[in-house]
C-alpha cells in the first residue's frame, strides 16, 4: 500500500512575478509503507520543495497528493493531522531546540499531538534510549549539551511523535564521520524498530548508498527516477552529468570496466568492492 | 519638508518639487506608483476617516448621522497629498541610493558629533551589519517557523495570549541563532583586521562635488518658499 | 614536501597548552584543550587538519593569527611572537581566517564592499583598495558578482567572497575553519579548486580543516589530532595508510585506502598507500592482470 502518492504534483514559486521558477515540475510518484528511502538532487532540484509538500508545508500549484490514501487538500482542517502523520526533521534542527530542558523539548511534539502526560513520558525514555541520549541528561539545558547531541535531541524530537513518514533533511550535514555514522545508524535503527516509513535527503551518495534500499533522485524540477539502489547505480554516468557526485567506488569500478574488467555489478560500498574483487582474483587462481 | 508644509499652497509646492525631482532621477514614474500600491488601503481608511470624523462649519452634506464639510474635504485631500508624496518621495530615495551609500552619508554627515563623544562610526557599522542580516534572519524566522509547525506548533489560532505563548518556540531559536551569528561575526571581523573607525579608508570615498551644492542649495530654497507659502497663503 | 624549502617556516607552535575557563555554580572549571603541542609549517605548504569535533583543531587555528594565546609556549609567525601586541594587526595581515558558516563572515550588503573591509581597516588607499578588491574577485572566479548582494549567493559563491576578502590583504598564509561543512558537492568542489589555485599560483601557505579524507588526501601534509595532540603528522598516503587507527579514533580514510588495505590485509600484493583514484584503478589492474 502507498503511503505517499503524488499525481502531476506541480510547484511555482512567486507566480506572476520576474522571479517565476518551477521548482517541482509535474512529479507523480508512489513511495510503499515502510520504505527506507534517499532523496538526492543538487541544490535547487526541487528536493527540499518537494519534500515540503509531503507534510503540507506547501500547496501544490496544481497536482495532487495523498498521504495515507487522503487528499492532503481536500478539507484544510486536516493539515496539523497530516504534520503528525508525516514528520520532517529539517537541515541543523538542533537550531530549533528552545525548551528549559531536553526532556520540554522532545515533548514538545507529542504535547501538541495532545498525548497524554504517561504517554509522553513513555515514548521519551523509548526514543531517548534509541539515540543515545543518556537519561541524566533530560533534566539538562539543551543549549548545554554538544553539538552531536544537540542534532541527536532535535531528530528525537520529531521521532517522539512517530510519525507514519519521518523525512529527514540532510540530518548528517557538518558532523564529523563519527557523527555522521552514528546518525545514520539511528535512522537505520529506527527503521527496523517502528517499521515507518523514512525518507532521507542527502547530498552524499556515500551515505545514501550505505543506508537505504530504494533511491529517489530529482533534476532541475523533474522526477529523473525513482527506482531500487542497485537500478539506480547502473545510471551513474547520468547522476555524475547532473553534478552530483556518486560514490569514489563506483567511479574506480566503472573505470576498471572501461579497462576491459569483468564485473557485471554496480559497486556503491567498499564490502560490496572487496568481495566482488575477491570473486574476480580467485577465479584467476584456478 | 512635506512636514513643514501646513497649507495647501505650500503643500502644492512640495508635490512640484516632487515631481521635478522624480523627472530629475529618469526613474519610470511605473515604478514609483508600483511603490505606492501597498499604501492605497491605508490611503483609503484615512481618507474616509478624516472625511465622517472631522466636524467644519460649512456643510456640504448632511446623511443620517454623517456630515461631510468643506473642512473635512480640504483636510483629507491635504493628508492624502502628503502621505502619497511621503512614499514616493522615501521610495524615491531607496531606489536611487544604495544602504550602504546612505549609511556612508550618514556617518559623515554626523561627523562632527565624534568631538561630543558620540560614537558615530559604531552606529554606522551597527546599521550596515543590521541591514546585511535583515534577509539572513528572515530567511531564518521563515525555517524556524516551518520546523516548528512540522512539529506540530500551532500558530494561528488561539487569543492574544494563546497565540503570543505559541511564538515562544520561535523567538527562542532565533534569538539563540542571532547570538551565535553575533559571535562569529564579531570573530571574522576581528580577524580580517577590524578595530574601530580610527585610521579607516573606503573602498568608495563620498565626495561632495558642485551639483550636490546645487542640488542643497535647490532644497534649501525650496524649503523656504514653502514656509514663505504657509504664512501668506 | 615536494622540493619545496623546508627551512622557512611561516609558522612555529612551540609546546603550546590552552585552556578554556568555565565559570558556574561548582566554581571555575579548566577544560584542557591544547596539551603540549608543537608544529612547523612552513611557506607554500598545503597542510590539511583532521580529527573529530572537540579534539582541538579549531583551538589551535585560533593560535595561528593571535585570535587566542597559549597560556604556555609560543606560537611564531614568520619569527615573531603572537603575544607581541604591536604586531597584532602584521600577524593578522599574514595569517588570513575563513570560517565554516559562509552567512556568519560577510560583513557588508555588496561583495565587493565586503572584500574591502579588511584594506579598509588597514588604512589602504582606496585607489589600492579598488585594485586589490578587483585582483581578489578575480581570482575567485567572483568578479562578476561583485556589485550583488550576498545573501542572493549560493553557498560556494559566498565562502569565495570571504576567501577573497582574506587574499585582499595579500596574506602568506590562509587557514580554513572548516569551510566546506556546510556547502554542497558542487560548492565544495569549487571552494576546494579556489584554495588548490592560490596554493599552486600565489604559493599562499594552506591551513584546510576539513571532516572529508577526500580534500585531506590532496594536502601535502596530514596532521591528525586527538584530544589536543597531535597523534600523525605525515603525507597523506601514510597517515591515511594506518586505517585501523584513524578509525578507532572515529575518523574515516578515503574509499579507495579502505579497499586498498582490506586486500592488503587478506594477503594481496598492493600497496596500502593508495589515496587517489588513478593510483587505485592502476594497482588494482595490475593485481587482476598478473592473477589472469
Amino acid at each position: 500500500m502507498s503511503i505517499i502518492k503524488t499525481e502531476n504534483l506541480t510547484y511555482v514559486y512567486g507566480d506572476g512575478t520576474p522571479f517565476k521558477k518551477t521548482a517541482v515540475d509535474n512529479v507523480s510518484l508512489e513511495i510503499q509503507k515502510g520504505e527506507l528511502v534517499g532523496i538526492i538532487g543538487h541544490t535547487g532540484s526541487g528536493k527540499s520543495t518537494l519534500i515540503q509538500h509531503f507534510n503540507a508545508l506547501l500547496k501544490p500549484t496544481s497536482g495532487k497528493i495523498f498521504i495515507d490514501g487522503e487528499d492532503v487538500w481536500a478539507e484544510k482542517t486536516k493539515l496539523r493531522d497530516i504534520r503528525f502523520k508525516v514528520g520532517l526533521v529539517f537541515q541543523y534542527p538542533e537550531y530549533q531546540l528552545f525548551e528549559e530542558t531536553v526532556y520540554k523539548d522532545i515533548a514538545f511534539g507529542p504535547k501538541n499531538m495532545g498525548l497524554s502526560d504517561d504517554e509522553i513520558k513513555k515514548r521519551i525514555f523509548d526514543i531517548s534510549r534509541l539515540v543515545g541520549i543518556n537519561s541524566d541528561l533530560l533534566q539538562k539545558s539543551p543549549f548545554e549539551l554538544s553539538g552531536g547531541q544537540k542534532r541527536r535531541v532535535a531528530i528525537a524530537g520529531v521521532m517522539a511523535m512517530e510519525p507514519e513518514v519521518l523525512i529527514l533533511d540532510e540530518p548528517t550535514a557538518g558532523l564529523d564521520p563519527k557523527g555522521r555514522d552514528r546518525i545514520l545508524g539511528i535512522i537505520k535503527e529506527y527503521h527496523k524498530e517502528k517499521g515507518n516509513t523514512v525518507l532521507l535527503v542527502s547530498h552524499s551518495m556515500e551515505d545514501i548508498a550505505k543506508s537505504v534500499s530504494k533511491i529517489l533522485v530529482m533534476n532541475e524540477s523533474k522526477l529523473f527516477c525513482y527506482d531500487d539502489t542497485v537500478n539506480v547505480f547502473k545510471r551513474s554516468e547520468e547522476i555524475t552529468k547532473m553534478g552530483l557526485s556518486v560514490p569514489q567506488i563506483t567511479r574506480v569500478f566503472n573505470r576498471l570496466k572501461q579497462a576491459g574488467v569483468s564485473i557485471d555489478e554496480d559497486i556503491y560500498t567498499v564490502d560490496y568492492a572487496k568481495k566482488t574483487l575477491l570473486r574476480i582474483l580467485q577465479k584467476g587462481e584456478i | 519638508m512635506l512636514f513643514s508644509a501646513t497649507s495647501f499652497y505650500s503643500l502644492l509646492l512640495g508635490f512640484a518639487f516632487l515631481i521635478f525631482i522624480v523627472i530629475l532621477s529618469q526613474i519610470p514614474v511605473k515604478m514609483i506608483i508600483k511603490g505606492l500600491k501597498p499604501i492605497i488601503p491605508i490611503v483609503i481608511i484615512t481618507t474616509a476617516l478624516n472625511l465622517f470624523f472631522i466636524t467644519g462649519e460649512t456643510v456640504l452634506l448632511k446623511f443620517w448621522v454623517i456630515t461631510i464639510t468643506l473642512e473635512s474635504v480640504k483636510f483629507t485631500v491635504f493628508i492624502a497629498v502628503r502621505i502619497i508624496c511621503l512614499i514616493a518621495g522615501t521610495s524615491l530615495l531607496t531606489y536611487t541610493t544604495s544602504p550602504i551609500t546612505l549609511t556612508d552619508a550618514i556617518e559623515r554627515l554626523f561627523n562632527p558629533l565624534k568631538k561630543i563623544k558620540v560614537p558615530v562610526h559604531e552606529l554606522a557599522m551597527m546599521m550596515t551589519i543590521a541591514l546585511r542580516f535583515i534577509p539572513t534572519l528572515i530567511e531564518e524566522t521563515d525555517k524556524i517557523m516551518s520546523a516548528q509547525k512540522a512539529r506540530g506548533a500551532d500558530l494561528e489560532t488561539g487569543g492574544i495570549v494563546q497565540r503570543s505563548k505559541a511564538f515562544i518556540p520561535i523567538l527562542i531559536p532565533l534569538f539563540v541563532s542571532a547570538f551565535r551569528r553575533a559571535d562569529d561575526l564579531a570573530l571574522a571581523m576581528e580577524c580580517r583586521c577590524y578595530r574601530g573607525g580610527e585610521g579607516r579608508t573606503r573602498l568608495k570615498q563620498l565626495k561632495t562635488s558642485t551639483i550636490d551644492y546645487i542640488a542643497l542649495a535647490l532644497t534649501i530654497l525650496f524649503l523656504a518658499l514653502v514656509i514663505i507659502f504657509n504664512f501668506y497663503f | 614536501m615536494k622540493g619545496k624549502n623546508l627551512m622557512d617556516k611561516i609558522i612555529e607552535v612551540k609546546n603550546i597548552s590552552f585552556s578554556y575557563k568555565n565559570e558556574d555554580e561548582t566554581g571555575i572549571n579548566q577544560i584542557e584543550v591544547l596539551k603540549n603541542v608543537s608544529l612547523d609549517i612552513y611557506k607554500g605548504e598545503f597542510i590539511a587538519v583532521l580529527g573529530h569535533n572537540g579534539c582541538g583543531k579549531s583551538t589551535l587555528a585560533k593560535h595561528f593569527n593571535s585570535v587566542l594565546l597559549p597560556d604556555s609556549g609560543e606560537v611564531f609567525v614568520n619569527g615573531i611572537n603572537t603575544k607581541d601586541e604591536n604586531k597584532l594587526f602584521d600577524i593578522r595581515q599574514s595569517v588570513g581566517m575563513v570560517f565554516q558558516n559562509p552567512d556568519n563572515q560577510i560583513v557588508a550588503t555588496i561583495v565587493e564592499e565586503d572584500v574591502a573591509f579588511a584594506l579598509e581597516n588597514l588604512g589602504v588607499e582606496p585607489a589600492e583598495i579598488r585594485r586589490r578588491v578587483d585582483d581578489a574577485l578575480k581570482t575567485v572566479n567572483m568578479f562578476d558578482y561583485k556589485d550583488h548582494a550576498p545573501h542572493r549567493l549560493s553557498g560556494g559563491q559566498k565562502q569565495r567572497v570571504a576567501i577573497a576578502g582574506v587574499i585582499a590583504m595579500r596574506p602568506q598564509c590562509i587557514v580554513l575553519d572548516e569551510p566546506t561543512a556546510m556547502l554542497d558537492p558542487k560548492g565544495r568542489s569549487e571552494v576546494l579548486k579556489t584554495i588548490k589555485y592560490l596554493n599552486k599560483n600565489f604559493n599562499i601557505t594552506i591551513i584546510l580543516i576539513t571532516h572529508y579524507m577526500e580534500e585531506a588526501a590532496q594536502a601535502d601534509r596530514v596532521v591528525v589530532m586527538e584530544k589536543g595532540q597531535i597523534i600523525l603528522n605525515d603525507a597523506p598516503e601514510k597517515v591515511f595508510s594506518q586505517v585501523d587507527k584513524l578509525k578507532s579514533i572515529g575518523l574515516d580514510v578515503p574509499q579507495v585506502t579502505e579497499l586498498c588495505y582490506g586486500l592488503n590485509q587478506l594477503g594481496y600484493n598492493i600497496s596500502t598507500e593508495i589515496i587517489s583514484e588513478d593510483e587505485c584503478v592502476n594497482a588494482l589492474l595490475s593485481l587482476i592482470n598478473n592473477k589472469s
